[in-house]
This record gives structure tokens, C-alpha cells and sequence, in this order.
């Protein structure tokens, strides 16, 4: 709908325009620059976020390190200190482990809410992310390593993701789409309890653990891919924003202006599922990072899916988690950071659904509030 | 009424079959004998102790547990006047979880009425929590978001189980066992403990279906009937305490059996909570022992637990129930 003005205003001569339609175009453009604005500020915002958590990150630990030492070591500066292997070697694989799952959970969970037009409607909530552990913990308990994992929690979001699609029917759009995923993830625990009671005493704790979601044994080679899936999910987005871009409006207005709605919506939500079951399949499934990012993007960009926010603040949000889960706790308890992103997560998500009911606090998204939801959807 | 019928020869038949299958097949006039008089079969017969130490024992805890959270989630649809409550979809047995485990991994527990202790107060912690959720006129007005809050109970409950699990394996050897809804391993006298819990359950649920005929017309209506809002409220969340932590000290977590229950209830009787809670009650235990036969037929020898069948059963169902009822996503 933006693409209209942009293209069809140059054609007509400004001066032949009325006065009215000026002063529109000038307050277009003002809100235009307004938001740019805000783009940047917030991304800028963000990403000093992620570096202060980064320096945290890789400053903590058994050796605490100076900021100075950890530049030098993140350079390489000390020669063979021992600063270079604790930030290089330990403390950047763990951190950027942790970043590029966020970024995938964040963008996953903010494109399948912004399609849905609900914001409950996340991996994690609808059973995605509940598919891909059901066929991951299959598989540990069947005794695969790896990329067999891997790829059987691929197919497992997929196979979950599509099922709350077909059972949702026409529109797949607001609360029916959100409490048929619920009833998938139901039933993806008792897969998941059940490959548990099968397999040893010792598979089943490391599968247990898996289950909560960890950055803490982190490969390069897992960055690699859960980073490399993340980019090109991306450049996918940007390649695809107009489309994308017309979801906002309903199916309707969208083919009027040429949009194919249908496909755009089954396109976003593959690379959605694809981006949770990949950030799952390396991490395990952190809970409520992939609910929470796209919320907490949305609230500061003001309007829009704010996709990219959303990616740095998942990825803010793993990174910070994890911090925590290291080094904040009492005692020798070290959590996987699951734990804490599933405890703090349902205290965000109580929160969120008990807004809104008192006067002057704004909507989450103006499309993609619960009540326009329910009521648009026909049932 | 013809329904209802129908419901408890299901339910004889059900208690029939799972006195009589399972890894070892035993023949109908056995399986009386066994019961009536074992001495006939020969002492030490395999046959005997079989139907008395082992079958007898899960058949009672399924139908105590299925009767009890069959009829939790008509009490539960009641006071919330939600068609998709149930004890497990809003987080009552996550609470009753993460108090059994805190039982067994701090305080050592392992007595089924110490078991039961713990899952009653974890129960009544998760269903505070919920009726004060439930309390706010924008989660309380919708049943979708009310089950979205309770899904949210539930996760971070099941954080911190995970927490304690996690370092601590035996807890965990226990535990993983008995989260996926059960009927085995425990004996007759752990169940009969615990029936007195499931009848005060049961009577209280009685005792409050005419104020839950009235709330169902609404506050305002029940208020001018004469019933006070709050303490109708509390009784109804006490039942729902005493039932969904009774079953699940019995049974594990058992999640869709309240959904289905109240449902089979409002569509063979209709009517009154006071009508519903006994075919509530049938219908639960039926479903909860249809499961766990079926569970022991599906991967001979081995076995499916009851919870996981029922989850692959009812999941379905409340799929059913969004797509068809108008009510639901209003």
C-alpha cells in the first residue's frame, strides 16, 4: 500500500494537486520520517543493549576479566594469555550460541504473530516448538546423534505446524488458530513423556535437560548454521517486505491491490517453523523467547511487525537469560537458560493478557489485538 | 437418559475388559473366579494374582481418578462458564506436579497420602492463581484466553519442576514415570486411602451444582437468586482442589478428561450440574479406562500410560470443539 503512493504520486504533477492532498502527502512523509527515526534510534538502542550484555557475557565467569582484558582477548592482543582462549576459546562460542538462536526464535515467533494477527500466536505456544522436541527426544531415545536430530525436529515443527494449520481451516486467523496449537502441544507432551519413560535413566536426563533449552554446549558449527538459516530467513524477508506488507490489511484489500494473501501466509509460516525448529534443534526449545521478542519489538518500534527489532531482542533476551542463568544464581546452581526465559516468560504472558482492561493502556498492535481477532474470525 | 445408559455399559464393559487384558490374557470366568474366590484357581496361581495385585488395583485408581477430574471439569466449567476448562488445560495438575515432586525431591515423600497432601496444596496454589486471573473481566469473558493463562501457569510451574528434576536423578527416575499419567504402581490400599478425598469431591461437587446452575445465568441473576458470588466461587474452587489433586496424587497428570466429561455430560443430559456430575462421573472413569486398555493392547508387550492415550484422544477433541461451538471463540 506504500508501494502505491511511492509510485503513483511522482506521476502527477504536485502543483496540479489541491491543498488538502498536499498536506496529506506532507503528513505521509512526516510519519515516514518520524518512524525512520525510531527505527534507528531503537536499533541502535538495542544493539548497545546486546554489546553491554556481550561484555557481560564474556567478562564473568570462574576468571573474572577487565573490559580491557576481554577487547584484548576478543583481538587476540595478549598474545598466548590467557585472556584470548577464556573469551575466544570458553565464554564468544557460548555467547554467540546464544545470539543467533535468539535472533532465529525472535523473528520466528514475531512473523507467525504478525501472519496469525494474533499475539499468541508464537512456536511455543501453538506446539511448534513442542512438535520439533516430540520427534527430537524420539529420536535421542532411538539413539540419534546430531544432524538426525536435527533434522527429525525439523520435520517434527513442520508436521505440528501443518496440523494446527489444516485443523484451523479457512483464515487460519485469531484464538481458534491459538487454542488448536495448545491442543497440539498437549499432545506433543505426552510424545514427549512418553519417549522419556522409554529410553535409560541416563538418555533420559540428558534428553531432560535438552528439553528445558541450553546454549551451554555450544559448536561453531552450530552457530554457523542456526546463523546462516537466520540470514537468509532475512534476506527472504526484505526480498518479500511488499507482500508481506499487505498482510496487515484484510484478504480482500489485499488481492485488490494484487497481493496473493494465502500463499504469502503459508510461505511466512514454513519459514517461521523452519527458523524455530532449526534455533530448537541445536538449543532445545527455550521457552517464551519466541512469544516475548515480537510484543516487546512491536511496543517499541510503536506500529508494524517490527521483524528485525524482533530478532535483536530475542537475541538480547537469550544472551541476557543466560547471563543470568550463569552467574546470577545463588550457590552452584546453574540453570540452563531455559529455565529462567520459562519462568520469567509466563509472568510476561500473565501480564500482557491481564492488560489492556484498564483505561489509557494501548493495545499491543492495533491489527493484531486479541478481541479484533476473535471477532473477525467466523466460527 | 438413553445416553446415559449407553455411558455405563461402556463403563461395566471397560472395567470388564481391563480385569481381563493386558500382557497376559486372562479368560472372563478366570478372572470372576479370581475375584470371587481365588482358592479355586489353585494357590499360587498366576492367573489370581494377577487380576487381584495388579489389574483390580489400576482399574480402581482409573475409575476414581477418571470420575474425579470427569466431574472437576464440569465444576470447572461451571464457575469459569468456559466449554473448553478443564483441570490440566488451566494448569490446577501442573500445580499438583510440581508439589508432588517437591515432596519427593526435598521432603522425601513417598507414602500416597503424603503424595496427596502435597498434590492437594499444589492444586489450590495453581487454582488461585487462575480464579485471580480469571477474576479480570478481559481473561474471564474469554475462554481462549483463560486457557492461554492457565497454559502459562503451566509453564512456569513446569520450569520449576524442571529445576528440581535436574539435579536430582532419583527424583527424576520417580517422576518420569508418574508425569505421564499412570495407573500403575501403586496398590489397592493407596487407593482406597484416597476414595474418601474423591467422595467429599464428589458430594461437594452435588452440593454446589444449583449454585452453578444459577451462576450460569450470570452474576447479576445469580446474585438476585440469592447466591453470594464469592463464597459459591470458593466452594467451587475447593471441589475442583480436592478432585483434580486427588486424581493426580492417584493417577499423574492427567490432562482433557475434565474437557471430555463435561462434555459427554452436556450433550447425553443436558440440564442441571446436579445431573451432569454423575454422568460427569461415569464418563470420566470410562475414558480414563478405555485409555489404559487401549494403552496395553496398542505396543504389545509393552504399554502406552493411560494419560498419553487419553492426550491422543482428547487432544483432538477440544480441536473439534474450537472449530464447531460458537461459544468458544467469543
Amino acid at each position: 500500500m506504500s508501494g502505491l503512493l511511492e509510485r503513483r504520486a511522482p506521476s502527477i504533477p504536485r502543483n496540479a494537486l489541491p491543498d488538502a492532498c498536499l498536506a496529506t502527502i506532507a503528513a505521509i512523509e512526516a510519519g515516514r520520517a518520524r518512524d525512520r527515526r525510531r527505527t534507528v534510534g531503537v536499533t541502535a538502542g538495542i544493539l548497545a543493549v546486546i554489546v553491554a550484555i556481550g561484555m557481560l557475557a564474556l567478562a564473568l565467569g570462574d576468571v573474572p576479566l577487565a573490559p580491557a582484558e576481554v577487547v584484548a582477548g576478543l583481538l587476540g592482543l595478549d598474545g598466548a594469555g590467557g585472556a584470548t582462549f577464556i573469551v575466544q576459546g570458553l565464554r564468544l562460542p557460548r555467547l554467540a550460541l546464544a545470539l543467533v538462536v535468539g535472533a532465529a526464535l525472535g523473528l520466528s515467533g514475531a512473523l507467525l504473530q504478525s501472519v496469525v494477527r494474533n499475539p499468541l500466536a508464537s512456536p511455543d505456544i501453538v506446539g511448534v516448538t513442542g512438535g520439533a522436541s516430540a520427534a527430537a527426544v524420539l529420536a535421542i531415545a532411538g539413539g540419534a546423534t546430531g544432524l538426525t536430530v536435527s533434522g527429525a525436529a525439523l520435520a517434527g515443527a513442520l508436521v505440528a505446524l501443518t496440523v494446527v494449520v489444516v485443523a484451523s481451516g479457512r483464515g487460519v486467523t485469531g484464538t481458534r488458530f491459538v487454542v488448536i496449537g495448545i491442543a497440539v502441544a498437549f499432545l506433543a507432551n505426552g510424545v514427549v513423556g512418553y519417549a522419556l519413560t522409554r529410553a535409560n535413566l541416563t538418555q533420559a536426563q540428558s534428553a531432560y535437560f535438552w528439553l528445558v533449552g541450553s546454549v551451554g554446549s555450544p559448536s561453531w558449527e552450530d552457530v554457523l548454521l542456526v546463523g546462516t538459516v537466520v540470514l537468509l530467513a532475512a534476506a527472504g524477508l526484505v526480498v518479500a517486505r511488499r507482500p508481506l506488507a499487505a498482510q496487515a490489511l484484510d484478504d480482500g484489500s489485499a488481492r485488490a491491490i494484487g497481493a496473493r494473501p494465502v500463499v504469502t501466509r503459508v510461505a511466512a509460516m514454513t519459514v517461521s517453523g523452519i527458523l524455530a525448529a532449526v534455533a530448537v534443534s541445536v538449543a532445545g526449545p527455550i521457552a517464551f523467547v519466541a512469544f516475548a521478542a515480537g510484543p516487546i519489538a512491536r511496543r517499541m518500534r510503536g506500529r508494524g511487525p517490527a521483524l528485525g527489532t524482533a530478532a535483536l531482542t530475542g537475541a538480547a533476551i537469550v544472551a541476557l537469560a543466560d547471563v543470568i542463568a550463569q552467574h546470577a544464581l545463588p550457590g552452584a546452581l546453574e540453570p540452563p537458560v531455559g529455565l529462567i526465559t520459562g519462568a520469567a516468560g509466563a509472568v510476561v504472558l500473565l501480564a500482557l493478557l491481564l492488560r489492556g482492561e484498564g483505561s489509557g493502556t494501548r493495545p499491543l498492535t492495533r491489527p493484531l489485538t486479541l478481541a479484533r481477532a476473535s471477532k473477525g474470525a467466523p466460527s | 437418559m438413553l445416553g446415559a445408559g449407553i455411558l455405563i455399559a461402556l463403563l461395566l464393559a471397560a472395567v470388564a475388559v481391563s480385569l481381563s487384558v493386558g500382557a497376559r490374557a486372562t479368560d472372563p470366568a478366570v478372572v470372576l473366579a479370581a475375584l470371587l474366590d481365588p482358592g479355586s484357581l489353585g494357590s499360587g496361581s498366576v492367573d489370581a494374582v494377577v487380576v487381584r495385585e495388579l489389574r483390580v488395583p489400576r482399574t480402581v485408581i482409573g475409575l476414581l481418578a477418571g470420575a474425579a477430574l470427569g466431574v472437576a471439569g464440569v465444576v470447572m466449567q461451571g464457575v469459569t462458564r468456559n466449554p473448553i476448562a478443564d483441570p490440566g488445560l488451566l494448569g490446577v495438575t501442573a500445580g499438583s506436579s510440581f508439589a508432588v515432586v517437591l515432596g519427593i525431591a526435598l521432603a522425601g515423600v513417598t507414602s500416597v497420602v503424603e503424595l496427596a497432601a502435597f498434590a492437594l496444596v499444589g492444586a489450590l496454589a495453581a487454582a488461585t492463581v487462575i480464579a485471580l486471573v480469571a477474576a479480570s473481566a478481559r481473561v474471564g469473558s474469554s475462554p481462549a484466553l483463560l486457557v492461554v493463562a492457565g497454559s502459562a501457569v503451566t509453564a512456569a510451574l513446569s520450569s520449576l519442576t524442571t529445576l528440581v528434576l535436574l539435579g536430582d536423578p532419583e527424583t527424576l527416575e520417580r517422576y518420569r514415570f508418574w508425569t505421564v499419567g499412570s495407573l500403575t504402581g501403586r496398590d489397592l490400599d493407596a487407593a482406597l486411602a484416597l476414595a474418601p478425598l474423591v467422595v467429599l469431591g464428589l458430594v461437594g461437587a452435588v452440593l454446589v451444582s444449583r449454585a452453578l446452575d444459577a451462576l450460569a445465568l450470570g452474576d447479576d441473576v445469580a446474585r438476585g437468586l440469592g447466591f453470594r458470588l464469592l463464597p459459591t466461587r470458593a466452594a467451587a474452587i475447593a471441589v475442583i482442589v480436592v478432585l483434580a489433586g486427588t486424581a493426580t496424587a492417584l493417577a499423574g497428570p492427567i490432562v482433557f478428561v475434565g474437557l471430555v466429561g463435561a462434555h459427554a455430560a452436556r450433550a447425553l443430559v443436558g440440564g442441571g450440574h446436579a445431573v451432569r456430575v454423575p454422568v460427569a462421573a461415569v464418563a470420566g472413569a470410562a475414558l480414563v479406562l478405555v485409555a489404559d486398555v487401549l494403552g496395553r493392547l496398542v505396543v504389545p508387550p509393552g504399554e502406552l500410560e493411560a494419560g498419553i492415550v487419553v492426550a491422543v484422544l482428547g487432544a483432538p477433541l477440544l480441536i473439534a470443539l474450537v472449530r464447531s461451538r460458537r461459544g468458544v471463540t467469543a
